[in-house]
């Protein structure tokens, strides 16, 4: 590994292909967003001016250490929360309610569980005045696009984890949306079938006409998937950077290895997990107190 | 399905069916064996006890004085063998009355049948129930959804839910006759405002992502409802009503005590007043029976109705 290697060096394909995103419109822009709320603890500013854009067909991750309000940003504008201040704009129009122009896949199983895997997919063109055959139709080609069309007339129950992720996918994206919002969903997966999706979701980026904005906690992830990662920090709410992804496209796993990844990596650790505090009080005093159980000779370390 | 699965199965069956058992063969060891319990003696030869009676119930001191003061008088020895009070009769003669109770024609003239005092009960407790759930059902799920309707309805609800229904039996005679109307508004009172909350609870408790999900899909307004959160609590609410089905049953004896009396209570009743007690247990057993059996039924039915529910598979 090159110590050298900064996270802000771009190599000459990579910086062209920055250059080329940064030429297509812009397809959501947030300006001064921000979010207060009261609570029992008194008013809460879980987002405070918050800016950024993302061009079309950009994938875009948002990291951020816990409480940094990375999933409320994803639900203002998924239209499932209000913001307090500020605007998003899609396509500059001003985001109000939810709407199908946004696809959102969350991290819990939100498959409708009385509702067959092709119903799922169905739903949303039928909701939105679609014919029957018509939504038929258009489901069955998102499912064999993710790869399920055998499983078309399972039950969510009856599918894995990993499954029923992918049916999620299909469900947003029937809907042809100009977005696709994702709040972690891979989160509950575990590392191969994560690893996987992971792959499998860069493959149909790459093959239809769909913005991603990708929430996640998982550096690896984040540096993997995205072009650009907006990086949250916590109390209240900011875009402490974004950083432009040095990794050249198309990923793959062997690139976790890279000096560009490991570079990212590093500043992303730096930016999340500052070194650290010394304790607080309450910290020491709730730490506990060992007692030996075990004889005194038999140790396993 | 595995066989392992299946020995399961099989275990759970018989302990179910020896979960009966066990009570019934408490029940014949009390009736059969003669040194268990028996406190009383069935008089067989009265001998010289001029107030005795073959066939007569008395109290064993009582038996064991008299026939010592029969002995001193030189009198006649009475005979009998320890029985149990005319309040517990034996396994067989329940099962008989059973029989009889379907087969024969009641003792008493103009006395109903078991199965018409039943078919009766029946349908005072299915249209108390179907009334209830036309009002308890759509307001508990309305409450359930719309937080401030919820907030508007249910601190009363929730008061009057400990009115005891009983004791509005005379203001419904009062209002609605002497005849069925009263017996199925106590029906009603007595689920209503239980059914109101428990359906509010269970549509509060749907997951809130489904519904998020179903918003970023483009639903809407009342579509919601009809389309997301009523199939999403359906098996949940089937449940709901099971368990307050069984909760009619527990208000039908007060309901039918109201204004004419009628029904199975009428037949337990008189049965009762005339000492029959095998019969009182025989329409006891069947009101089980029926609860029990339409649950059992209801039951298999959900899992049949509702396939994607794993939970309608545990009892």
């Amino acid at each position: 590994m090159n110590p050298e290697t900064s996270y802000l060096d771009q190599s000459e394909e990579v910086r062209a292909r920055f250059e080329r995103i940064n030429q297509r419109e812009t397809i959501l822009e947030v300006r001064g967003l921000g979010k207060r709320y009261r609570s029992a603890q008194g008013e809460v500013e879980a987002l405070s001016g918050i800016d950024f854009s993302v061009r079309r067909r950009e994938f875009v991750c948002v990291i951020g250490p816990s409480g940094c309000g990375k999933s409320t940003l994803i639900r203002i504008l998924a239209g499932l929360d209000h913001h307090t201040s500020g605007e998003a704009l899609l396509d500059g129009s001003r985001i109000k309610g939810p709407g199908q122009d946004r696809g959102m896949v969350f991290q819990g199983y939100s498959l409708f569980p009385w509702l067959t895997v092709k119903k799922n997919v169905m739903f949303g063109p039928q909701m939105n005045g679609r014919g029957r055959d018509e939504a038929e139709h258009d489901a069955m080609m998102w499912l064999d696009l993710v790869g399920l069309e055998r499983f078309a007339d399972a039950y969510p129950h009856q599918l894995s984890g990993g499954m029923r992720q992918r049916v999620a996918i299909a469900r947003a994206l029937v809907n042809q949306p100009r977005i696709l919002l994702m709040d972690e969903p891979f989160g509950a997966l575990d590392a191969q079938t994560r690893a996987k999706m992971q792959t499998h979701l860069i493959d149909i980026w790459r093959n239809i006409d769909i913005t991603v904005l990708f929430i996640t906690h998982d550096l690896d992830e984040a540096i993997y998937l995205a072009d650009r990662i907006l990086v949250l920090k916590a109390h209240p709410g900011e875009v402490q950077e974004i950083i432009e992804v040095p990794v050249p496209r198309p990923r793959s796993p062997e690139q976790f290895n890279s000096p560009e990844f490991r570079a990212t990596k590093a500043r992303l650790e730096q930016l999340i997990h500052p070194a650290p505090e010394p304790e607080s009080e309450d910290e020491q005093r709730v730490k506990p107190h060992l007692i030996r159980f075990t004889d005194v000779h038999d140790n396993v370390e | 399905m595995k066989p392992i699965a299946n020995n399961e199965a099989s275990k759970r069956t018989l302990l179910a069916v020896g979960s009966f058992l066990l009570p019934l063969l408490v029940w014949c060891l009390v009736s059969y064996v003669p040194f268990i319990w028996h406190p009383k003696v069935e008089v067989t030869v009265p001998g010289g006890i001029d107030y005795f009676q073959a066939g007569m119930l008395v109290d064993q001191t009582q038996f064991a004085d008299e026939t010592d003061y029969a002995r001193e008088q030189g009198l006649a020895l009475p005979s009998g063998v320890p029985a149990n009070p005319i309040y517990l009769p034996a396994p067989h003669q329940v099962a008989q009355a059973f029989y009889t109770g379907f087969a024969k024609q009641p003792v008493q003239k103009d006395a109903p049948w078991l199965h018409e005092s039943l078919w009766h009960s029946i349908q005072i407790i299915f249209w108390g129930f179907v009334l209830s759930s036309i009002v308890g059902v759509p307001l508990g799920i309305l409450a359930g959804t719309y937080a401030s309707l919820g907030r508007l309805t249910e601190p009363f609800v929730e008061y009057f839910r400990y009115l005891p229904a009983p004791a509005f039996g005379a203001l419904a005679v009062a209002i609605l006759g002497i005849y069925d109307g009263p017996k199925i508004a106590i029906i009603v009172i007595g689920t209503l405002f239980q059914q109101v909350l428990i359906v509010a609870n269970t549509t509060r408790k749907l997951e809130a992502t489904i519904i998020e999900a179903a918003r970023t899909l483009g639903t809407r307004g009342f579509r919601l409802l009809t389309r997301v959160v009523v199939p999403g609590i359906l098996p949940d609410l089937y449940r709901d009503q099971r368990i307050l089905l069984g909760w009619a049953w527990t208000y039908l004896i007060v309901a039918e005590l109201i204004g004419t009396s009628s029904g199975i209570t009428w037949y337990i009743t008189q049965q009762a007043r005339y000492q029959h007690f095998d019969n009182v247990y025989a329409a006891i057993m069947i009101i089980g029976i029926i609860g029990f059996g339409t649950d059992l039924i209801l039951a298999r039915l959900g899992r049949r109705l509702f396939p994607w529910d794993r939970s309608q598979d545990r009892r």
